[in-house]
């Protein structure tokens, strides 16, 4: 016999949660008992007291098992709200990334030249190396390093995704 | 003691003694034991079942000499969980278990687990090494928190004793409300020897976080109404979730069947809150099912499920699970709705309210004529599935396990038993022919499957319940998982009853290996069996022991007439296996009933499912 695997779509979920111990560990522990995907996670409190967090999280599944996801992350009692940006409406996605890129002489101009084209900024530089900081929709990310690994790419830091729902009411 | 010292290097769990006696501490400075035994009262918490150690010696000095909590002092953790669990669903009440750190909690986790399955309220107090010595794979040291995680409902680690009233009565709210479950409050043990380090407001705010969605939107409440009256083939299936809803969401499902005519079948965990002697009574559902509850499952055109969840030993084979029928499904589980079988119509609520809901919405309307549907499930009946063969194939002289419960049932009924089960064939028999009349008197494991559950949980119901009769119908190789709590109904005087139908086998593993691995029986025989008479007179209880069907009535008879807790090891057929079954990966359709040839092998889809 074989091992079935199902189509996944992406979906881009936000959880906001009582920022208490442990709650990242039950997030991402619900996700691995019941064998759901992370393709990325970003967490931070967002209020002044500390008290709530928001946690992005990068999903793949049939719609059925995105359903169940959310139903199991809105069970869990530190959990206030669950929102799938994905069929939410239009949303906007977020990533910011860290990329180490050494070389000299063109390879070094040409990778100014594409950072120049990207809005790419320069956060840290040697003689022989820059650090670019780029903010941009993940798939922008991705053609950004692509090219640096051309260009003397070195290592990349990528913070995961955060989301929000367009317009003027809150989500 | 405030929370959290430094301790000095030499500073070991045993020199509580060096601090002063809480009872030396009466001003409104309470410790952390002090506020936990105090909240328990107020909780109107009756029993702790628990088992003393080194990290819980605090609570453990508060508790001597308290006559408002009685404590159970059981023989092993686990039979602590599960004897909770017992009272728990035995009186509708929580189950309160006080255990230790390290072993003590590893131990409480099969029954926590088995809680959370099975959606039973459970407060679980554990001991935990001082705040200091947590992460130093300290002397009974586990992770508390992180290993119960994904088997509670929801749990604490406790860093100040300010914390602890707080998180006590939203631990009892949480266990108590919505779907119930396990929640393990788990305090180290410099936080039960402290004071309070600041004043905390008895109820944070944090009540916004946790409220369970309790009636149904009334648009919802009319569309489920319309597809009932509208059915020609309507059934009702329902779980766990109308128990545990209480009393009340038994009386309305049966006024509701009343005004609607629907048959009704069962899950396991939902055995009782229809009465078995009701002429619309299909019985249980599912793998050992009847054949007139799964047959009209299949064919049915609306089924409203109510407080069950699909569960795969419910629904067999997924694709032909009911294919003609409207579903709706109520449950006060988000979660639990379209998990595995898409719905028409999901309804989140409580059952009783809903179940009110829809009484009132019901009003004064007629059925459809259900005749032609109800002559269709007659037809089904008389195939009588549950008629088992009189003799065993093997062994002419055995007693019929089938026979044995059905003894049991007759001459035990009028008294309203409590049955409790441990797992396997014998609980499916209990399940088949134990007749239950009303709710909260059938404690079994059903979503975990935990063997060894049952005498545990008779211990628990017989506290709850001291005036009840508690029989727990039990299995050779079951009973032995928490044999070890004979002793504790031995020093409570509990004079719970255990029948055991005694067939030398793992039966139901040995049934699964004539099916599926043509009678290869790798270790399911119960091998160097103790003499279970002899046991039981070990432990101050009586045994009795039955071996031929004309001693049945008789033993049971003097099971009944003895005061204290008995033993009846009913020695019965062998070879005997429990029919009518679905097998794995196969529909409501295909089932196997007495009479079929069903040994041999499967293919590995099949081997696969469990």
């Amino acid at each position: 016999m074989k091992i079935a695997h199902d189509n996944a779509e992406r979906h881009v979920l936000t959880v906001t949660v009582d920022n208490e111990p442990g709650i990242l560990a039950k997030i991402t522990g619900l996700f691995t008992a019941r064998g759901y995907n992370i393709d990325s996670l970003t967490v931070a409190d967002i209020s002044d007291d500390h008290a709530i967090s928001r946690i992005t999280i990068v999903t793949g599944g049939p719609p059925q098992v995105i359903d169940q996801i959310e139903a199991q992350l809105d069970r869990l009692v530190p959990v206030h709200g669950v929102v799938d940006l994905t069929t939410a409406g239009p949303h906007v996605e977020r990533e910011l990334a860290l990329i180490k890129v050494t070389g000299t002489g063109e390879a070094r101009v040409e990778a100014l030249r594409v950072a120049d084209i990207f809005r790419a900024s320069v956060v840290d530089t040697t003689t022989e190396s820059f650090v670019f900081e780029l903010t941009g929709a993940p798939d922008k990310i991705d053609s950004f390093i692509a090219l640096m690994r051309e260009l003397g790419l070195v290592e990349v830091g990528r913070s995961g995704i955060v989301g929000m729902l367009r317009g003027a009411e809150g989500s | 003691m405030q929370t959290a010292p430094e301790p000095s290097k030499t500073e070991k769990e045993e020199h509580v003694s060096d601090h002063p006696h809480p009872d030396h501490l009466k001003t409104d400075q309470q410790s952390g034991a002090a506020i936990l035994t105090q909240c328990l009262v107020d909780q109107g918490v009756e029993f702790v079942f628990g088992y003393p150690g080194g990290a819980v010696l605090p609570i453990y000095d508060e508790l001597f000499g308290d006559e408002r909590l009685r404590h159970i002092l059981v023989r092993h953790e686990a039979g602590a969980a599960h004897a909770a669990e017992g009272y728990a669903r035995a009186t509708g009440k929580p189950g309160v278990v006080l255990v230790t750190s390290g072993p003590g909690a590893t131990n409480a986790v099969t029954g926590i687990a088995d809680a959370y399955m099975d959606s039973i309220p459970m407060v679980v107090i554990t001991g935990q090494v001082p705040t200091a010595l947590i992460g130093t794979d300290a002397f009974q040291e586990a992770d508390t928190v992180g290993i119960t995680r994904h088997c509670t409902k929801h749990n604490y680690l406790v860093k100040d004793p300010a914390e602890l009233q707080f998180v006590l009565e939203e631990a009892f709210r949480i266990a108590t409300t919505g779907r119930p479950g396990p929640v393990v409050v788990d305090i180290p043990k410099d936080v039960q020897i402290a004071v309070p380090s600041r004043r905390v407001a008895a109820t944070l705010t944090a009540s916004h976080r946790y409220a369970p969605q309790m009636a149904a939107p009334a648009e919802q409440v009319i569309e489920a109404v319309e597809m009932i009256a509208a059915a020609e083939r309507p059934i009702f299936y329902t779980g766990g979730g109308v128990i545990n809803s209480g009393p009340e969401a038994t009386r309305l499902l049966r006024q509701l069947q009343d005004i609607t005519g629907a048959p009704v079948t069962s899950t396991l965990m939902g055995l009782g809150a229809f009465p078995s002697e009701h002429p619309d009574w299909l019985g249980m559902l599912g793998m050992h099912g009847t054949y007139e509850a799964n047959l009209a499952m299949n064919k049915a055109d609306v089924m409203v499920c109510i407080g069950a969840r699909f569960d795969d030993r419910v629904t067999g084979r997924l694709d032909a699970f009911s294919p003609d029928s409207k579903k709706i499904h109520i449950d006060i589980d988000r979660s639990s709705i379209n998990k595995t079988v898409p719905v028409e119509l999901g309804i989140v609520g409580d059952c009783s309210t809903v179940l009110s809901q829809m009484i009132e919405s019901w009003g004064a309307r007629k059925p459809q004529d259900l005749g032609e549907w109800k002559a269709r499930i007659a037809g089904w009946r008389a195939r009588e599935c549950l008629a088992y063969p009189e003799k065993s194939a093997k062994d002419l002289s055995a007693i019929m396990p089938q026979k044995a419960v059905e003894r049991l049932h007759a001459l035990t009924h009028k008294r309203e038993p409590i049955i409790t089960t441990e797992v396997g064939q014998h609980q499916m028999w209990a399940a088949q022919y134990f007749g239950f009349e009303q709710p909260n008197k059938w404690l079994t494991s059903g979503g975990l499957g935990t063997m060894g559950y049952g005498m545990p949980a008779a211990i628990g119901a017989q506290l709850g319940c001291p005036d009840a009769l508690v029989i727990d119908i039990a299995g050779e190789a079951s009973i032995q998982m928490n044999i070890q709590e004979l002793g504790t109904a031995s020093q409570y005087r509990l004079p719970v009853k255990i029948f055991i139908l005694n067939n030398e086998y793992m039966g139901m593993v040995r049934q699964w290996q004539e099916l599926t691995y043509e009678s290869r029986y790798s270790n399911s025989y119960s091998d160097s069996l103790p003499d279970f008479v002899k046991l039981a007179e070990a432990y101050g209880w009586t045994g009795i022991r039955i071996t031929e069907e004309s001693e049945l009535d008789a033993g049971i008879e003097a099971m009944l007439a003895a005061d204290g807790p008995v033993i009846v090891d009913c020695m019965v057929a062998k070879d005997a296996n429990c029919l009518p079954m679905i097998p794995s990966g196969a529909a409501h359709t295909e089932m196997l009933l007495y009479g079929d040839a069903h040994e041999g092998t499967m293919d590995d889809e099949a081997k696969a499912l469990v």
